[in-house]
């Protein structure tokens, strides 16, 4: 039975029970809501760590997604009255075709130039938000996004909201992990390998470097959509060229491929400031000397880096 | 017609300015293929330092903005040297990741020492804008121009026809087979290190007294520069100039004949549809490699 099971689904396992204890035993509200946190930052790692740790694509713009989720989500239930849920469905639906129609012509980039393309393309919709007044409330935020309900559960409660965060996040690594093990997974790491051995086996590189653009895309959204009716108030200050740094750096602070390194990052990068908030001043330098010193002992990020340092500690 | 030429004028020292900055972007990049995302910060240290050594302690300019550049290009020595040079295993990917680190850890250096107050200089040489055909133009954009055309041939010259320059164009083309003809690859990066950060300085220097400098004024300063030396095609020195003050200029237009809250947008639109015409920059078609 174990073996049949695999280590993977051990893993999801435990961390299914994990979660479970967490939301059973933590009364603090704070410490909840840090985790809920934590929760939805994965979900933006998980989503760009398809993309970047086994397709090989970098993309610098992705908080852009991430906005557009949370945005479309607003828009359609504040001013529209939709239910928050056919919202998701919106949201989802909008930023995958906008990354369909962007990830054309940006996909055909390489390394830097993609980079480049993908930042050009956070920046123009962090204008749109910021400029298009009428529609997102302009650079002085989005107010009044209501809280989501599901029949009798309201999801106003921190607990609640804590719980529907992570099994969304548990399900989506569920996903990734199964997309990764099926044939797709295995062309797509061929891709990251090297595009022209994988185009001359017979890979659509262009094709498939799009779905998972496209598939990435739509978790960011995911991730706006709960941000969005969790705080009930946005501002284009949170969906800017630095929010997509910080999902890149997430993705290689917690080890690039490794459905594991997007928790691991995100949890890093989620609690390092909330635990920096004593330095007052310092927090920066601190926060930087942190980001820097990871990454010159860690260069293979976290989970990779810790694998080995326990492997060698057993010899 | 008149207004056209003010937004010309304002795009080309604004130009000017991005240029510098991306040819220290690309210079980095030709010889390391490392993209500095602390280069911005490099370029609020030179403001701020000129602010302190100028403004504050009362220096002779010369003598103010040449330790400036110094103290930049010390700064750029250090990093090297102490976030760079030590990772172990030196992947593109991490090292971009540490320098992101950088930015953050500079930004916050800046924060201790110089607070958050946003500061000012005179120009360099008075306020009396002269009047060109009915538009305006400052003395500091002619003191910005000047310094970027020294600047630029002077790379030129120094890459085309001195033993170091030709040294560093060989290890740009390939580290390895540099460092067997004899040429020492780690100082080389060191150097070009210290030389792109140094022009982050200068290129500080020459803007504060155009701006109000402040810890946060990098982040932008150096995405503009980012974006002119990729536009151009990233290694290439007159791609980097190009870059820039297209995007100046493509900026100053959109702000004037179409609307200043869309200012960014417009240049990044340009920025796209350029990319999606040429993948490799205006200068460079050649393809770069991946992450």
């Amino acid at each position: 039975m174990l073996l049949r099971w695999g280590k993977n689904n051990i893993a999801f396992m435990v961390l299914f029970f994990v979660v479970v204890a967490i939301g059973i035993w933590i009364e603090n509200q704070y410490y909840l809501q840090v985790l809920t946190f934590i929760g939805i930052n994965s979900l933006l790692a998980l989503g760009l760590n398809m993309l970047m740790g086994y397709a090989g694509q970098i993309s610098l713009g992705h908080a852009a997604f991430y906005g557009l989720g949370a945005y479309t989500s607003a828009i359609l239930s504040v001013h529209y009255n939709v239910n928050p849920w056919l919202a998701l469905i919106g949201a989802v639906l909008t930023a995958s075709l906008i990354a369909f129609i962007i990830g054309i012509p940006t996909l055909k980039l390489s390394g830097y130039y993609l980079g480049m393309g993908t930042l050009g393309f956070g920046m123009v919709v962090h204008v749109l938000f910021r400029e298009w007044s009428t529609l997102t409330g302009g650079a002085s935020g989005f107010v009044g996004i209501p809280p989501l309900e599901l029949g009798p559960i309201s999801f106003l409660s921190v607990r609640n909201y804590f719980y529907l965060v992570w099994l969304i996040m548990l399900a989506n690594m569920v996903i990734c992990r199964r997309l990764i093990d099926s044939r797709i997974g295995r062309a797509l790491r061929s891709i990251h390998d090297s595009e022209h051995a994988a185009e001359a086996v017979g890979v659509d590189t262009a094709n498939l470097k799009l779905m998972i653009f496209v598939f990435s895309a739509a978790m960011s959204a995911v991730a706006g959509f709960l941000y969005a009716h969790f705080v009930s108030f946005i501002s284009p200050g949170s969906f800017t060229f630095l929010a997509s740094v910080r999902m890149v750096t997430m993705v290689v602070i917690g080890g690039m491929a490794s459905i594991w390194g997007a928790l691991l990052g995100a949890s890093l990068l989620t609690l390092l400031p909330e635990w920096l908030h004593a330095f007052a001043d310092y927090e920066m330098v601190v926060y930087g000397a942190v980001l820097m010193i990871v990454m010159i002992l860690l260069p293979q990020g976290l989970t990779r880096g810790l694998t080995e340092i326990y492997e060698r500690s057993r010899k | 017609m008149q207004e056209l030429l003010q937004y010309l004028f304002s795009g080309i020292t604004n130009g000017a300015i991005y240029a510098v900055i991306a040819v220290g972007f690309s210079m980095l990049y030709s010889s390391t293929e490392l993209i500095n995302f602390a280069h911005g910060e490099f370029v609020m240290l030179g403001a701020l330092t000129l602010v302190t050594l100028w403004g504050g302690l009362h220096l002779p300019l010369a003598l103010a903005f040449i330790l400036t550049v110094g103290i930049v290009s010390g700064a750029g020595f250090i990093f090297e040297r102490f976030a760079v040079r030590t990772v172990k295993k030196p992947d593109h990917i991490v090292l971009v990741i540490i320098t992101v680190g950088a930015s953050i850890f500079l930004r916050g250096i800046g924060m201790l020492i110089w607070g958050k107050d946003a500061y000012s200089v005179p120009a360099f040489s008075g306020h009396q804008p002269l009047d060109i055909c009915g538009a305006t133009l400052l003395p500091q954009s002619i003191w910005i121009m000047a310094i970027v055309g020294i600047m630029v041939f002077g790379l030129y010259y120094f890459f085309s026809r001195t033993l170091t320059g030709k040294a560093m164009r060989a290890c740009a083309i390939s580290k390895r087979a540099a460092w067997i003809t004899g040429i020492p690859t780690g100082k080389m990066v060191l150097l070009a290190f210290m030389m792109s950060t140094g022009m982050g300085g200068v290129a500080g220097a020459m803007i504060a007294p155009i701006t109000m400098s402040s810890y946060d004024m990098g982040t932008i300063l150096g995405l503009k520069g980012f974006c002119a030396a990729m536009l151009g095609g990233i290694g290439s020195l007159w791609g980097a100039v190009i870059g820039g003050f297209l995007l100046g200029i493509a900026e100053a237009m959109g702000v004037g004949l179409i609307s200043s809250s869309l200012k960014d947008a417009i240049a990044f639109v340009l920025l796209l549809a350029i990319l999606y015409v040429r993948p490799g920059g205006i200068v460079n078609a050649r393809d770069v490699q991946r992450f």
